[in-house]
């Protein structure tokens, strides 16, 4: 026998109530958890965009467009590999309008190239006739590419809404009105999990020429560089080269963008850190509470250990680690359950958020307060413990 | 004969600290729960109050937003020349064709910027929205370049001042008065004369037209008409459904994280009250057995336990209630992403709410105090007694 | 090593804000290796001289010295160190740890001392092998029968070989023959292990087995 059979025989002692306890710990650290994942997700949203790539929109905001003229000036702007062109489409499920998923135009030349590194395709109907692809293009898009109403589906997506590949599906548009039909002729798989795999990507001819009448408005223009160094530098460039023009630009790193998004939550993730915190001081009440009653139980105990010779000293920190065990095991418990469950089950707030992650970060910062907060929560009746004075102790013996 | 409450309510008191521990376990899980339902109130009060019944909304057909619908000039007159529309008191029609969309403007005092929505109305109109009061300053003059902001916003971000200048697309216009509405979500608008804004802002058309209904009971009637008029293409919606619709995604969000978030700190304070009351009842085994031995029935001493694990949880609920109180009246945001723009509103404690909070409380002390209570009242006599 | 001497020690107690004083100004000088049985009244003060001597309690003034240590000066960790090494109590309701085991509760004194778990483990075999019980080691407190309890204490008391042994009513809670039991083996561990026990016992035929008997009333010894 050792010290630490002392202390787990101890908990061993009433396992009802050690059980309790454990279980208010496991599920007050998977709320943290949890909560500590959205908080994550929404970092993780920010990561998606790399520090290379830049966007430029409408200075105004997202929703006004950019002329089709400005493409090519861009591009000839020094340090600016390839110039892209995305457009939001926003249209809706015609069966469930509830059902909400991201639907984006894209340019036929530089988009995918451009996010090679983050886009595989998985699947592809084989092309109905041969074309030379532009340079960098995935040789799967072939078919995409020579149908106007093809288009790139995630493979989230497929699986959830029971698509096929060559399948037809009919949106319902809400910017653009009207009936739209697109056929899906490839599959992609995320490489990084930030980018999600629920996102459909469709030729941006087809959507000026039924959608816009030929006006050919841009949503935002993505310029990969061939000098990452001198992106800030870029970016000023093209928003002074637009400044004084019809439609000012606003061009930032693909990372600002997306940050912007994420600051669009406004307080929320500050009302998370604020229920993260009262949980965090919920465990300790039901850990203090439960150590206090449990320490009440054995002052004659206490008394004998101390008899034989125990010091106050050892009879603190026993007490201690008692506490910390249990909140520890049930920090344990709540905190792992929370990363598998949420990650297992490709949790995402009703598409509001990419699939969540609970980072190990979280996780072991979880386990630790847990921890730490049972061993504070430990000390008073800690204390007392040492504290007790042996003849009284001995006497309170029954 | 039922044993009298105030045995328990002297129990209670005899365990201070475990009953305030537990109690203030208990009454966390309330305040976030009243916490929960403050700000989906106060959201739902932004929007509710926006509109009126006796007001329609044309948008275009199939548009799921404001942002997203075109209403064209020829449509607007149509609309204006109608005979549904009210007249007002300056003799011309109750119609307001709106230009409707977000700029991204710089936040004050916090990092970032947020989406804020810049409404051109007609000037003409304004009277459609009673609510609308100007609180600072004054109305914009028509055809100048002159807006006013909602009072919601006015402090959130930079330039919104009365007297400062606001730009858009290069151009500078002065904010001169700060307006509300009743607590409706135009408090967290831009608004301008939208003559003015449409080539402001390069823009064609309008995004959508309200007008007063001359006779709202005929709504149904209006709708069909207007709906099936091929020079319209429109969809008609009563202006408060309208904005209701708008933020139902949004409110449901925060509905599933309140209830979510709730639900799991309920789960764990009914262990906490579980634990507690098991104590309870083992430190008082003797004292149990003496009663069942006087002539108590079981069931009489199981009910006696479930009172004081709902009395106790009573006590949570009230300081929950009491934590919950200051949250009232905090101010918060976030973005409608239906309407994409910034929405400002602030947390409601509604007398609803708190009392809701306590039979929350309630519940968890029932829940956690069944099954100790029931421990009580099995115990077997002989070895309760022997224990004397 | 197991001599005891007590010299002008007073102890009061404060209740209510009034003085009640137990002991005063008591002396006595206990040999190393005898047996000293301590009788008299309830409240006469012997369970608090017991106390005294094994430094669980402190004197109000005086000295208490016990194998060459005068421990009415130690203090804390100090004391409770000087304790595990030099006294074994045994109380009359035995006070053994309900969770562990027999051979666990002997072990517990040996957790303050260095030594491997392999080595603890064999004293608290050959401890409890001494008082006869060799067969329980795997049993809990609530499965052994009173005087098997009192033997497992005993046994606590000795694992760590201190000089001394206080016993405050070993025989207090058990029948006749059990009671007998205890007794021899008490009389054993003085003749044959030579260590100097103090008891303090109501019965006067468990007192027969002392070497000396001390009479205390009201604080003050006679005899």
């Amino acid at each position: 026998m050792s010290v630490l059979n002392l202390i787990l025989v101890n908990l061993g002692r009433n396992k009802r109530r050690t059980i309790l306890t454990m279980l208010s710990v496991t599920v007050a650290l998977f709320l943290y958890c949890t909560l500590g994942g959205v908080l994550d997700t929404l970092q993780e949203a920010i990561k998606v965009g790399s520090e290379t790539r830049l966007i430029s929109r409408n200075a105004i905001s997202l929703i006004f467009p950019l002329p089709i003229s400005y493409g090519s000036r861009i591009a000839a702007v020094p340090g600016v590999k390839r110039v892209a062109i995305q457009n939001w489409f926003g249209a809706q499920d015609p069966k469930d309008p509830h059902n909400f998923f991201a639907q984006f135009a894209v340019d036929d030349e530089n988009f995918f190239p451009i996010y090679a590194n983050d886009i595989e395709i998985v699947e592809a109907s084989p092309p109905q006739a041969t074309m030379t692809l532009p340079e960098g293009m995935p040789s799967r898009l072939a078919s995409y590419m020579t149908e106007q109403t093809a288009c790139v589906i995630g493979q989230k997506l497929m699986t959830k809404m029971g698509w096929k590949l060559g399948q037809t599906i009919t949106l319902a548009g809400t910017i653009y009105p009207g009936e739209w039909p697109f056929t899906i002729r490839a599959v992609y798989h995320a490489k990084k999990r930030s980018i999600g795999e629920e996102t459909m990507f469709f030729h941006w001819k087809y959507l000026d020429q039924k959608g816009m009448g030929g006006r050919a408005l841009v949503g935002v223009y993505i310029l990969d560089l061939s000098n990452p160094g001198r992106a800030a530098d870029i970016a000023k460039q093209v928003d002074e080269m637009f400044e004084n023009s019809g439609a000012a630009t606003r061009t930032e790193s693909e990372q600002a963008f997306q940050a912007g998004f994420v600051s669009m939550y406004g307080n929320i993730p500050f009302v998370l850190r604020v229920i993260g915190l009262a949980v965090v001081f919920a465990i300790l009440l039901v850990a203090a509470n439960t150590m206090v009653m449990a320490i009440r139980e054995r002052t004659g105990e206490i008394g004998v250990l101390k008899t034989l010779g125990f010091t106050e000293g050892i009879i603190f920190g026993i007490v201690l680690a008692e506490a910390a065990v249990i909140t520890m095991g049930g920090g344990i418990l709540g905190s792992l359950l929370a990363k598998w469950a949420i990650e297992g089950t490709g949790f995402n707030f009703g598409g509001f958020l990419p699939p969540m992650s609970v980072h190990w970060a979280t996780v072991i910062t979880g386990i630790a307060i847990a921890t730490l907060v049972g061993a504070v929560s430990g000390l008073i009746p800690a204390w007392q413990a040492s504290q007790l004075r042996i003849v009284q102790a001995l006497r309170r013996v029954d | 004969m039922p044993i009298p409450i105030s045995y328990n309510v002297r129990n209670v008191m005899q365990r201070p600290v475990a009953t305030l521990t537990t109690a203030i376990g208990i009454g966390l899980t309330v305040t976030i729960f009243i916490g929960a339902l403050a700000l989906a109130a106060g959201f739902q009060a932004a929007l509710l109050q926006t509109g009126s019944a006796d007001n329609a909304v044309a948008l275009r057909k199939g548009a799921d937003s404001e942002i997203s619908s075109g209403v064209s000039r020829e449509a607007a007159d149509v609309l204006r020349a109608g005979p549904d529309v009210a007249i007002g008191p300056n003799g011309r029609p109750l119609v307001s064709a709106e230009l409707v969309v977000v700029a991204n403007k710089e936040r004050l005092g916090q990092p970032g910027s947020s989406n804020v929505t810049v409404r051109g109305v007609d000037p003409s109109a304004v009277g459609i929205r009673a609510e609308v009061k100007i609180v600072e300053g004054r109305m914009f003059t028509p055809g100048t370049d002159e807006v006013i902001v909602g009072q919601r916003i006015a402090r959130r971000f930079a330039n919104c001042a009365v007297s400062e200048k606001i730009r858009f697309q290069q151009r500078d216009f002065t904010v001169v008065g700060h307006f509300n509405a009743g607590g409706a979500s135009f408090e967290s608008e831009i608004w301008g004369d939208a003559a003015v804004l449409i080539p402001a802002l390069d823009r064609e058309g309008f995004q959508t037209v309200t007008f007063r209904m001359r006779d709202p009971s005929q709504f149904a009637e209006i709708k069909k008409r207007l709906e099936a008029d091929p020079r319209l293409q429109v969809q008609i919606q009563r202006e408060r459904d309208f904005y209701a619709q708008q933020s139902e995604l949004l409110t449901n969000l925060i509905r599933f994280m309140g209830v979510f978030i709730t639900g799991i700190m309920a789960i764990g304070a009914i262990f906490g009250a579980m634990n507690t009351m098991y104590a309870a009842v083992g430190s008082r085994t003797r004292e149990i057995a003496m009663l069942l031995v006087l002539g108590f029935l079981p069931h009489e001493v199981m009910l006696s336990f479930i009172l004081e694990s709902v009395m106790l949880a009573l006590i949570g609920g009230v300081i929950g209630c009491l934590l919950a109180l200051p949250i009232n009246g905090i101010a918060t945001s976030t973005t409608n992403f239906q309407s994409f723009s910034e929405l400002a509103f602030a947390f409601r404690v509604t007398p609803g709410a708190l009392i809701a909070g306590l039979i929350f409380a309630a519940g968890m002390g029932l829940v956690g105090g069944i099954l100790p209570a029931r421990a009580a009242a099995r115990q077997p006599l002989a070895g309760a007694l022997r224990a004397i | 090593m197991g001599a005891v001497q007590v010299r002008n020690v007073r102890k009061t107690y404060v209740r209510d804000r009034q003085q009640i004083p137990v002991l005063d100004g008591l002396s006595l000088e206990i040999a190393d290796g005898e047996f000293v049985a301590l009788m008299g009244p309830s409240g006469s003060g012997k369970t608090t001289l017991l106390n005294l001597i094994g430094g669980i309690d402190q004197p109000t003034s005086g000295e208490l010295i016990v194998g060459g240590t005068n421990i009415a000066t130690l203090k804390g960790s100090k004391l409770a160190k000087w304790r595990s090494r030099n006294i074994g109590f045994i109380f009359q309701l035995y006070n053994l740890i309900p969770v562990l085991t027999a051979l666990q509760n002997v072990e517990l004194p040996l957790l303050l001392v260095k030594m491997s778990g392999a080595e603890r483990k064999k004293r608290a075999k050959t401890a409890l092998e001494l008082v006869g019980l060799d067969d329980r080691l795997k049993h809990f407190p609530r499965q052994l029968s009173g005087g098997q309890e009192q033997r497992v204490a005993i046994a606590r008391a000795v694992v760590s070989d201190p000089s001394v042994l206080l016993a405050d009513e070993p025989t207090g809670d058990l029948d006749r023959k059990s009671g007998e039991e205890i007794l021899e083996l008490l009389g054993r561990l003085n003749r044959e292990f030579k260590k100097t026990i103090v008891m303090v016992t109501h019965d006067p035929h468990a007192a027969e087995r002392a070497t000396r008997v001390l009479h205390l009333d009201k604080g003050v010894l006679s005899n």
